[in-house]
């Protein structure tokens, strides 16, 4: 699966860190990390992690 | 055909339940009432950048996903009865509607002051979109804006507004804004960099008066008068004064609506002798719910993240029932202790929280420093049950681990 975070509208809260901690990460400066192409079984954790985020700023592109 | 699960409330807990029951399995039929005309969207940008661009329902609306199949969207429609024998809820046309499970996701209303003439100009309250895009229309450069409470509704208006060039003053009944969601010294803080960047807090103070001209023949407001006799001329006034729950078409059903919808730790509606009503469930900030993470206390929680976290449950619960192969009372007895999670946009800061400091009887800065980055961590009995702090947010998520695992 193809996942897009939209910068722009990111402010680094983190709230997807705990829901799919294996694809989203604050680094040293509080800012987002991701990885980009996960595996199919991280879907739901990415969904979450999707509902959770505050600025609505996370996509499943496929 | 069976009769669909009825959802009253097409915010964004609304939406969560229905796409959460289609992951748990369910197939049948779901329709979905809101009093709004508009398909769920998220509310926390109404007080930030619906105000500062000119933005619609579009830039704000909930994506969502074609795995949520088909919903009946009952829009512009709100449920005014329920009858929990019949298992039937009417809509304002006088319909009724048949379910086999029931989820209350109403919300909450802002309030408003009833005192004033019918259809003053200027006065405002924010919880809608619809509130937002009319409140945006006066926030003009030189506007003078009167903020009337100081809670995060309140203070994240008052930082937009200055940004868009108005006069901005703040009215709440405290000693600093933001005391009781993060004491007294956060408070003072957040007062200290709002005052820096021009907006004026009037505190320990309340209205006594609106003053109310005419303009091209209309009623509109032209000053606040406030409880100690000082007198603040205004163009705008927005009451941030906070909400109460929607539950006024419940209160003929029987179930406990004392504080919003009390609900069990699996969102089962309660009536007044504390048994489950069957097939109703409760979710979001209308929701009264225990939440064993802090103790046995039915409390709402109106942060934000709170009817996801509860929607998912409800839905899970309800999906159990419905969906065959699943066990009922194994979901019911599944553990369930969501963390609140909080933040808010003010200027350049970035205020960001977990857990539950209104719960605290002491607080303390464990990390950082005021005048720039830090933590605060909120204790009952000496257990932290909250953090929050402005910036550190790497910080912030090991406190909400520790937490979780304090349990």
């Amino acid at each position: 699966m193809k996942i897009k975070v939209d910068m722009q509208k990111c402010q680094h809260y983190g709230q997807c860190v705990f829901e799919a901690p294996d694809i989203f990460k604050l680094n040293d400066q509080d800012k987002l990390e991701y990885t980009a192409e996960a595996d199919e079984s991280q879907r739901a954790n990415v969904e979450a992690a999707a509902d959770v985020c505050p600025m609505q700023a996370i996509f499943i592109e496929s | 055909m069976n009769d669909a699960i009825v959802i009253v409330g097409a915010s964004m807990g609304g939406l969560r339940v229905a796409e959460s029951l289609r992951r748990f399995g369910y197939l049948g039929p779901i329709k979905i009432f809101g009093d709004e005309p508009h398909l769920p969207y998220n509310r926390p940008p109404l007080s930030k950048e619906v105000l500062a661009d000119e933005v619609n329902h579009d830039a704000v609306a909930f994506a969502i996903r074609d795995s949520i199949g088909e919903i009946e969207w009952m829009l512009d429609c709100p449920i005014t009865g329920i009858d929990t024998s019949a298992k039937t809820v009417t809509d304002k046309h006088g319909h009724k509607h048949n379910y086999s499970a029931l989820v209350i996701a109403t919300g909450l209303s802002a309030k408003e002051l009833n005192r004033l003439p019918e259809g003053t100009a200027g006065v405002h309250v924010l919880r809608s979109l619809d509130h937002a895009i009319n409140l945006r229309k006066e926030l003009k450069p030189g506007a003078k804006v009167v903020i009337v409470g100081a809670g995060f509704i309140g203070c994240e208006v008052a930082a937009t507004a200055q940004t868009l060039g108005c006069a901005v003053s703040v009215v709440g009944s405290g000693n600093v804004p933001l005391n009781r969601p993060l004491c007294e010294v956060f408070g003072a803080e957040v007062m200290r960099r709002q005052q820096e960047q021009g907006v004026k807090f009037f505190m320990n103070s309340g209205i006594a008066d609106v003053a109310v001209g005419t303009e091209a023949g209309s009623p509109k407001v032209s000053a606040i008068k406030l409880v100690d006799g000082q007198q603040l001329d205004c163009d705008v006034v927005l009451f941030a004064i906070g909400s109460t729950p929607n539950t006024q078409w419940l209160a003929s059903s029987g179930i406990d609506i004392v504080d919003g919808v009390h609900t069990n730790n699996s969102m089962q509606a309660l009536d007044l002798s504390g048994k489950v009503v069957p097939d109703v469930y409760a979710i979001g900030d209308v929701a009264r719910f225990t939440n064993p993470l802090f103790d046995g206390l039915a409390r709402r929680v109106e942060h934000w993240n709170i009817p996801t976290e509860t929607a998912k449950r409800a839905a899970k619960v309800i999906a159990a029932k419905f969906v065959s192969g699943e066990d009922f009372e194994l979901a019911l007895a599944e553990p369930f202790a969501p963390m609140p999670s909080f933040w808010s946009n003010q200027f350049e800061m970035q205020i960001l929280g977990y857990g539950s400091p209104a719960l605290a009887t002491a607080s303390k800065l464990i990390e950082g420093s005021l005048s720039e980055e830090f933590v605060f961590g909120y204790y009952r009995d000496d257990k932290l049950v909250g953090v929050a702090g402005i910036g550190m947010k790497n910080a912030l998520l090991s406190y909400r681990m520790q937490m979780l695992q304090n349990q």
